[in-house]
């Protein structure tokens, strides 16, 4: 196969490149510039688009021995991931932007363009597997569960899914590593990559501020109506955040206070004890289905966040297929609008919706 | 076999230069020494200098050696700067084309920003030429108050030959000096190097070592030194010679400029032949810059845009059919810009990321031009498609926006 393989500066993506050389496929490696401006995203050193990334990528393929190009993802970065992403917090929901520059970036115009120009596959360093079922492609956990990335895939349909090549999908970090010295490469030791980005400081609030501007409200708890304090922008807060809530005194009861909701148009942040973040039922919208469309019923695994655990549910399909209601067996805590709930059949992706509400 | 159509970015080490410096390697010795070794050396470097200065037709002691053609340029604008300007603080106006090399426009920049120089950008023509008569007129409006010139001797992206000429006559007659980037130029077409005030010549572009060049320098040009230590090159550019360089510098400069007036017509047919080529399979492309002979543009120059394809694309595809050719334009992270001359020559930013330069040089063949043209076709449908692909991508997302 022609092998397009993404590299990212990190030491997942450079081995997974090595493997496909090492596969035999005819392999060119390609570093996206996701910003134009090197004094904003990409600078610092814990994001993942650095100049100096940039230049560990570079070193990786030509220690490979492939070609490797830069390119530039800018425009379409700016437009699909960091506009939504803000446009999301302006909404009051809380959005994973890995997820979506998946679902619009990687494995959309970078797939499309790699396609046109007579590639076969784009090559990633993400931990999920690839297995070729009876009813076609189909999109597993990774075989070591701890580093397991199928949650931030989960939006890829089956068009985008045969376009992918996951090489790591059944090796542990460690080993990862371990392979990346040995073919000396020099990202073998380097940290991973935490952060959003573009948000290369970790403020993710002080982000908010600076590009949607001050909305100051009101700090409300929600089982009395009172007003107990005044934020800066209501966009800042998310279901289930406890820090930052910038209380000056403790609840009458003495229990810890956590935002409960967030409702952008009149700008209050209401706070409430924990049992109030519970949620029994998940209402998501913008289904992305994995391979076959889920119909009517069924028992499946739900996950609501990158690291977070997965729980039963029993599904209902939506008639059009464009979302789906889950009834989760055991509560989940700290559920927010926005956030990508990724459906699970064993270790098969089934598929994901965007979650519109939650429901005690 | 690899096609090599990239000379513009450095061509293949002559087999004389190679010689020459594996000669020079053999020897110890500082030609700042004043010991036998030393003598040795210093002799092997000036030996290398008279020959140089005799190809170019200048006198040996207006040759400086620098570390390659970007360092020379560096010492011409802020040495002619610091030394005009120490000698009366009036001179403040710095005249310089918009298409010059980064070497040229980042240091004219970044005396506009720290030096309080007042820069006078030059426009050129469609064809990426400067206006002798405005660089007059400039001169004109404002008397006494310029401290020098610069304009390239021919341009690196779109080889369009400038009329350094008038332009010299213009800086003689209002007594201000000419800095000239010559680093695509010398070797690739006569050149009076006599002309300018400073001209600055780099060897790995005709056919030498890298990091060795020279800035041809009038004895009389108020050049401040930018690097002070040991005295070297006229006080102006301290450091012990680099002689092995030197001595594969020289050779190569006596080895092109004999062979000019055979190379030069020669390359003009294959590169004619290129554009013809390229013409046919593409019909809708644009040749960017002057066509014509050695006197309107630098004989091995193609450069020529594609339109609904991206340059970049292209480069890629082309490479893995094993074609080397340049998109030409500078890059910033990694990441391409429209060029700047394409730019100031009114080019459309789209039609200018579109665009691949193609350059010939001494070790070119009629073979390699024809595994471009093979390769073409393949590469233009695949980039037309990739093209189109973004085209969609960015209606789709309108659309959504709108939605």
């Amino acid at each position: 196969m022609r092998v397009l393989a993404a590299m990212s500066g990190g030491v997942d993506s450079a081995v997974a490149a090595a493997r496909a050389v090492a596969a035999g496929h005819e392999v060119t490696g390609v570093h996206l510039a996701l910003s134009r401006n090197p004094a904003s995203y990409r600078s610092g050193a814990r994001g993942c688009c650095t100049i100096e990334d940039s230049r560990d990528a570079w070193r990786a393929a030509d220690v490979l021995g492939i070609p490797f190009y830069v390119w530039d993802m800018s425009e379409e970065f700016a437009a699909e991931v960091v506009d939504d992403f803000l446009a999301e917090y302006a909404g009051g929901r809380t959005p994973n932007p890995c997820l979506r520059c998946n679902e619009r970036i990687k494995f959309a115009a970078v797939l499309d363009r790699a396609r046109a120009l007579g590639f076969d596959a784009v090559c990633t360093g993400h931990y999920a597997r690839l297995v070729d079922g009876p009813a076609g492609r189909e999109l597993h956990r990774a075989g070591d569960v701890a580093k397991d990335q199928s949650y931030v895939l989960g939006v890829l349909d089956a068009e985008q899914l045969a376009g992918c090549l996951f090489p790591l999908g059944e090796s542990t970090k460690a080993a990862v590593r371990a392979e990346a010295a040995a073919l000396g490469l020099s990202v073998a030791a380097k940290p991973d990559s935490h952060d959003i980005c573009f948000i290369p400081s970790g403020d993710t609030a002080g982000f908010l501020r600076s590009r949607l501007g001050e909305a100051p409200g009101a700090v409300v708890d929600a089982t009395t109506g009172e007003v107990l304090g005044q934020h800066h922008g209501a966009f800042a807060y998310t279901v289930g955040q406890r820090r930052g809530v910038g209380l000056g005194r403790p609840a009458s009861d003495g229990a810890r206070r956590y935002v409960v909701d967030v409702d952008v148009a009149s700008r209050r942040v209401l706070v409430g004890p924990q049992a109030m973040l519970e949620t029994r039922v998940l209402q998501a919208s913008r289904a992305r289905w994995s391979n076959q469309p889920l119909v009517g019923s069924a028992s499946l695994g739900v996950q609501i966040r990158a690291h977070g655990e997965e729980v039963p549910a029993v599904v209902d399909a939506a008639a059009d297929g464009q979302g789906f209601l889950a009834r989760l067996t055991d509560p989940l805590r700290g559920v927010a609008p926005g956030q990508s709930a990724v459906l699970y059949d064993g270790t098969r992706v089934v598929g994901s919706g965007t979650i519109v509400r939650g429901a005690a | 076999m690899r096609a090599y159509l990239d000379h513009a970015a450095t061509t293949p080490l002559l087999e004389c230069a190679r010689d020459a410096m594996v000669g020079a390697l053999a020897h110890t010795g500082n030609a700042s020494s004043l010991h036998t070794a030393g003598r040795l050396a210093r002799r092997r470097l000036e030996e290398a200098r008279e020959a140089i200065a005799g190809s170019l037709g200048v006198a040996p002691s207006e040759v400086i050696f620098t570390a390659g053609g970007t360092e020379a340029d560096n010492l011409a604008v802020k040495g002619l700067w610091w030394g005009r300007t120490a000698a009366d603080s009036g001179r403040r106006r710095v005249l310089a084309s918009r298409i010059e090399h980064h070497a040229v426009l980042d240091p004219v920049h970044w005396l506009g920003e720290h030096e309080g120089a007042e820069v006078v950008w030059l426009d050129v023509d469609g064809e990426g030429r400067v206006d002798a008569d405005q660089v007059a007129e400039e001169l004109r409006t404002a008397p006494g108050r310029t401290a020098l010139v610069s304009v390239m001797w021919a341009n690196n992206e779109v080889g369009t030959v400038q009329p350094i000429e008038a332009i010299a006559q213009a800086c003689a007659e209002a007594d201000v000096p000419l800095h000239v980037d010559g680093v695509q130029a010398v070797g690739s077409i006569p050149v009076a190097c006599d002309l300018p005030t400073t001209l600055a010549i780099s060897a790995h572009k005709l056919g030498g070592p890298m990091g060795v060049g020279a800035l041809v320098a009038r004895r009389a040009a108020p050049l401040a030194p930018l690097s002070h230590g040991g005295g070297q090159e006229r006080q102006v550019r301290s450091g012990t010679a680099d002689v092995p360089a030197i001595a594969g510098f020289a050779a190569a400069v006596e080895h092109v400029l004999d062979d000019l007036a055979l190379r030069a017509p020669r390359l003009v047919d294959l590169r004619d032949m290129l554009v013809e080529g390229v013409l046919a399979i593409a019909p809708d492309a644009v040749v960017n810059g002057a066509m014509g002979g050695p006197e309107v543009r630098l004989p091995g120059n193609a450069h020529v845009s594609f339109p609904g394809c991206e340059g970049d694309a292209l480069l890629m595809l082309l490479d893995a059919a094993g074609v080397d050719v340049s998109t030409g334009s500078a890059c910033t992270a990694g990441v391409p810009e429209p060029s700047h001359v394409l730019l100031a020559m009114g080019i459309d930013p789209i039609l200018a990321r579109s665009s691949v330069r193609m350059t010939l040089g001494h070790s070119s063949t009629p073979a390699e031009v024809e595994a471009l043209l093979s390769a073409l076709p393949a590469a233009l449908d695949r980039a037309r498609r990739a093209g189109q692909v973004r085209i969609d991508a960015r209606l789709a997302a309108s659309v959504r926006a709108e939605g």
